[in-house]
């Protein structure tokens, strides 16, 4: 199992990504934002941070770095994508992922860990846990609160592509959302770390699935 | 261009005094031009040369088989076994904060980050102490928000886990604000980068962020008292881009990889004029600046403002010629300016060339060297007058008085606004004393705290400077790390005035022999004079900023309190109340003498801590608000109630030091009782964790309605 970190400059959860996909077992590159191609992967990471400094928008200059274009290519291929945070910030500017994320309600950076409930078992992602389910993952954002028009919202709640929605929610996302999937199911993005929350020392492990059961989902596939 | 003439008044602009001027004019023999006084007041103004402080901090102990470089460099580097050093300090960026908070406080994050990763070291830890005025104060209210925020804004940004500080509310901050910025980096000990410069004719090479007005006579506005001209200093702020900085983190540990680099140094305060100087005198060398080859970001600059800008995100470097093509690749990577604006020369001199023209001759081991040293009159702080009377009070009262004061209630919504987790290594989180970093691919783990508590130190210097190291040893060891080294952030008054001077000296002979007995040497620190506001000085505030060791995860004392365990207290009560929070929050008092510090009696009870981790599940020190507060917090962060059998005030509320409180099973507390009667440490059981009531004295309260108070009361006060 193959999977590549995308690093843009000021990307600074690019390790941490690589190391909870390297402990799940994925063999982990890192590629340069200004690379044009690939690597031959499973799966593309984009990490969280502040590609460019989140000036102009969240994740808008990332979307237009020479990898995004290569990015797309394999998403629409029908690689998997991981986004998290400023990674999914990048993947809603890409427009691999619909809606927008806008600032938090309280217009506070919010550092903590929430619950989230998972909505779906049925993507890679979020197979390693029972749909209804509470986990307990950090969040860490200035601009988390997911926003789409109610066609978008609708169709993401009747395809059933609303992963993660906020136990309670702490930045006024729309329908609570922390994280969607994309039509074919296998680009993910989420505000919530699960990397932040995935060893014994992170003071509980509930993000771990998300990794484990991504590389379960793989192999039997 | 006209530079101006030099004036007496234009001497008196540059905070330099008839008698420096003087000194200036024997060491060059001819009077200097309007450059060469601007690098004088950059060299020799308080921040920089340390003029008042130095005589005093030479006497603080910096040694030890632990320290592979004490002050002096931009940071300290500990040995923390296994070919790795912890690289720390802690830096004041008080003055700025005041006049424009965010930005303030965003650079004073990015200019201490900067001290550690100019060594080789990657960030791996961050914390800030404020002091803020009384709430009710109509200036603190947008202080605490823009400060917070600037905070925030850079570390989270940059990328570096905020693991703790500390926030505090009093009426001699009003007109001046405190923001100690403490960072910590990892390096491997043997690839660590040093400033002095070595070779004749090597390039000096200029990176980063281009140079622009900002920060112009930043260093210089920081050494002078507040009054009310105070909008006019705002241009003197610089205006930080931790964007910028992070790449500039990146590519400078890339080109350390690459051994091009001979010597850097970060461009802090006195930007281009300090970190030239240092790294020429450090290496016995000279140095000529061709300023037209420094990029810049506005039109005209002239030289004056160019070796004076404080802008931020800077580094000068003196790179291996053969090199200069490798390192010139990393730095086209990261998209980051990277020019040669001069070289190394063999004379002593301090060469500043700008389109051809001499703007600076001046010999720069004396510039570096000659700044003066003042031996400053100083009369000891008069001992405190005894405590008055305390009347009773009904404990629980007492209690909710201090969850609900903003000096004593949770901080939460402050840490909550810092990254407290990126880079996924985090053990402990703020809020709790220390914060715990696990040393990234390692088992071990790198405690952090910052201590001091100004109103002791007030009505006791020295007491008060020991209390303060006292403290941090106490927070690192109730996580079962061993302290193994500290910094220190001295933030003082005026120095011209023999009183504030007393209290420095008595709190540096508090902290040394502190720091001597506890086996904690300073390896780094700053000095901050001048916190005065109209004449009206801050608390005496030294802040101590203590790095901890833990070999293993496993030997942390990171539990919970469960149902059914029994309160333990560790150390000698007498019931001090002098000084203590319950006086000034319940009684609105500051009075009596602060609690006096048993230094032996410290290190034998850290060291039992140490000794019997295995048998605590949890721990912390007793400091503000005594054994009630101190079983407060440990029962709030468990959701386990607990009941105190005393409720006598002094006995629950007294502030004797060299304490700790236990949480452990009846089976585990009878094995530490053994132990503690072989090591001589008083042990008392005081009560028990259980139910979800607190009690103190026979009076009960839902811990729900303690800890809800406790939780909610910052954001009511400021949000």
């Amino acid at each position: 199992m193959k999977a590549a970190v995308l690093v843009f400059p000021g990307s600074n959860c690019d390790r941490d990504l690589a190391v909870a996909l390297r402990g799940a077992g994925f063999d982990v590159e890192m590629v340069w934002h200004k690379e044009t191609a690939l690597p031959k992967v499973d799966v593309v990471g984009v990490p969280g941070g502040f590609s460019y400094g989140d000036y102009l928008r969240c994740g808008a200059i990332a979307a237009q770095s020479p990898i995004a274009t290569a990015l797309k290519a394999h998403a629409e291929a029908g690689g998997y994508v991981m986004g998290v945070c400023n990674g999914c910030q990048i993947l809603a500017e890409t427009g691999l992922l619909p809606g927008a994320l806008l600032r938090n309600a309280g217009l506070k950076y919010i550092c903590k860990t929430v619950p989230l409930v998972v909505e779906t078992a049925d993507s890679a992602f979020t197979s390693g846990y029972a749909q209804g389910d509470t986990i307990d993952i950090p969040i860490a954002h200035h601009d988390g609160n997911y926003t789409a028009d109610a066609d978008t919202l609708a169709m993401l709640k009747a395809e059933d592509r609303i992963a993660f929605t906020y136990g309670d929610n702490p930045n006024g996302s729309d329908a609570d959302i922390a994280g969607i999937l994309s039509a074919n199911r296998r680009v993910l993005g989420m505000m919530p770390h699960p990397e932040r929350r995935a060893e014994a020392v992170h003071g509980g492990t509930d993000g771990a699935a998300m990794f484990t059961g991504l590389a379960d989902a793989l192999v039997s596939a | 261009m006209q530079e101006p003439a030099i004036t007496p008044d234009l001497i008196a602009a540059h905070g330099l005094t008839p008698d420096e001027y003087d000194s200036i004019l024997d060491i060059i023999g001819r009077a200097p031009t309007f450059t060469e006084l601007g690098i004088f007041s950059a060299m020799w103004n308080e921040h920089c040369s340390y003029k008042s402080s130095k005589k005093w901090l030479r006497t603080l102990p910096t040694e030890g088989p632990q320290v592979i470089c004490g002050p002096g460099e931009n940071a300290g580097i500990v040995d923390i076994g296994d070919g790795q050093a912890v690289v720390f300090k802690m830096e004041s960026h008080n003055h700025p904060s005041y006049i424009e908070p965010y930005q303030g406080a965003a650079t004073g994050v990015g200019g201490i980050l900067r001290d550690v990763f100019t060594m080789g070291a990657r960030p791996i830890a961050a914390m800030n102490a404020l002091s803020f005025g009384e709430p009710a104060h109509h200036k603190t209210r947008q202080l605490v928000h823009g400060v917070v925020e600037g905070v925030g804004g850079y570390g989270n940004c940059f990328g570096v886990p905020t693991v703790g500080g500390e926030v505090r509310f009093h009426a001699a901050y009003n007109g001046n604000c405190l923001v100690n910025a403490f960072a910590a980096g990892l390096a491997d000990a043997d690839k660590i980068f040093y400033s002095a410069a070595s070779g004749v004719g090597m390039p000096v090479v200029y990176l980063g962020a281009k140079t622009g007005r900002d920060g112009v006579g930043g260093a210089t506005m920081a050494s002078a008292e507040f009054d009310d001209t105070i909008e006019e200093k705002r241009p003197t702020v610089q205006v930080g881009d931790p964007f910028t900085e992070k790449r500039l983190m990146e590519a400078t540990l890339e080109l350390m990889a690459t051994g091009a680099v001979i010597s850097i140094q970060d461009m802090g305060a006195a930007g281009l004029t300090c970190s030239a100087v240092e790294m020429g005198d450090k290496g016995g060398l000279g140095v000529r600046l061709d300023l037209e080859r420094v990029p810049v970001r506005e039109n005209a600059m002239t030289a004056y403002e160019m070796m004076l800008s404080e802008s931020q995100e800077r580094m000068l470097m003196v790179l291996k010629p053969e090199l200069e093509a490798e390192a010139k690749a990393v730095f086209d990577k990261w998209d980051l300016d990277f020019a040669i604006v001069g070289e190394t020369i063999a004379e002593d001199r301090f060469l500043i060339m700008h389109n051809g023209e001499t703007k600076a001759d001046l010999p720069l081991s004396k510039l570096a060297s000659s700044a003066p040293e003042y031996d400053r009159p100083w009369v000891p702080t008069p001992a405190a007058e005894p405590l008055e009377d305390v009347p009773g009070i009904d404990p629980i009262d007492g209690l909710k008085a201090l969850l609900a004061s903003p000096n004593y209630c949770a901080r939460n919504w402050v840490f909550e606004q810092y990254d407290t987790m990126v880079m996924a290594d985090s053990a402990c989180l703020p809020g709790t004393g220390a914060g715990v970093i696990r040393v990234h691919g390692t088992d071990k783990a790198l405690a952090f705290t910052s201590d001091v508590t100004p109103r002791y130190v007030k009505a006791n210097p020295e007491e008060g400077g020991k209390q303060a190291v006292a403290e941090a040893y106490r927070n690192l060891v109730s996580k079962g790390a061993k302290p193994l080294a500290s910094t220190d952030n001295l933030n003082f008054g005026n120095p011209e005035k023999p009183e504030i001077m007393g209290q420095f000296v008595g709190a540096i002979k508090g902290i040394g022999a502190a720091c001597a007995a506890l086996d904690m040497p300073i390896v780094s620190g700053n000095v901050s004079l001048y916190n005065e506001t109209d004449g009206q000085g801050i608390l005496p505030t030294p802040t101590i900023g203590a790095v901890g060791l833990l070999n293993s995860l496993d030997d942390a004392i990171l539990g919970d309190v469960r149902e059914g365990h029994m309160a333990i207290l560790v150390g000698e009560t007498t019931g001090h109340l002098g000084q203590s929070a319950l006086l000034a929050e319940v009684f609105n008092r500051e009075d009596g003498d602060a609690p006096h510090v048993d230094l032996e009696a410290e290190a034998r009870n850290g060291q039992f801590i140490l000794d019997n981790a295995a048998n605590i599940n949890a721990c912390t020190d007793l400091s503000d608000g005594g054994l009630a507060m101190a079983a407060f917090e440990l029962a709030e962060a468990s959701g386990v109630g607990v009941t105190l059998d005393a409720s006598d005030t002094p006995t629950l509320f007294g502030e004797d030091q060299a304490r700790y409180l236990i949480a452990c099973s009846f089976d585990k507390a009878e094995a530490l009782m053994v132990a503690a009667a072989q090591a001589g440490v008083p042990l008392t059981t005081v009560g028990r964790f259980a139910g979800s009531d607190v009690t103190l004295g026979g009076t009960s309260v839902p811990l729900a309605e303690l800890a809800e108070v406790y939780r909610t009361t910052f954001a009511a006060t400021f949000a």
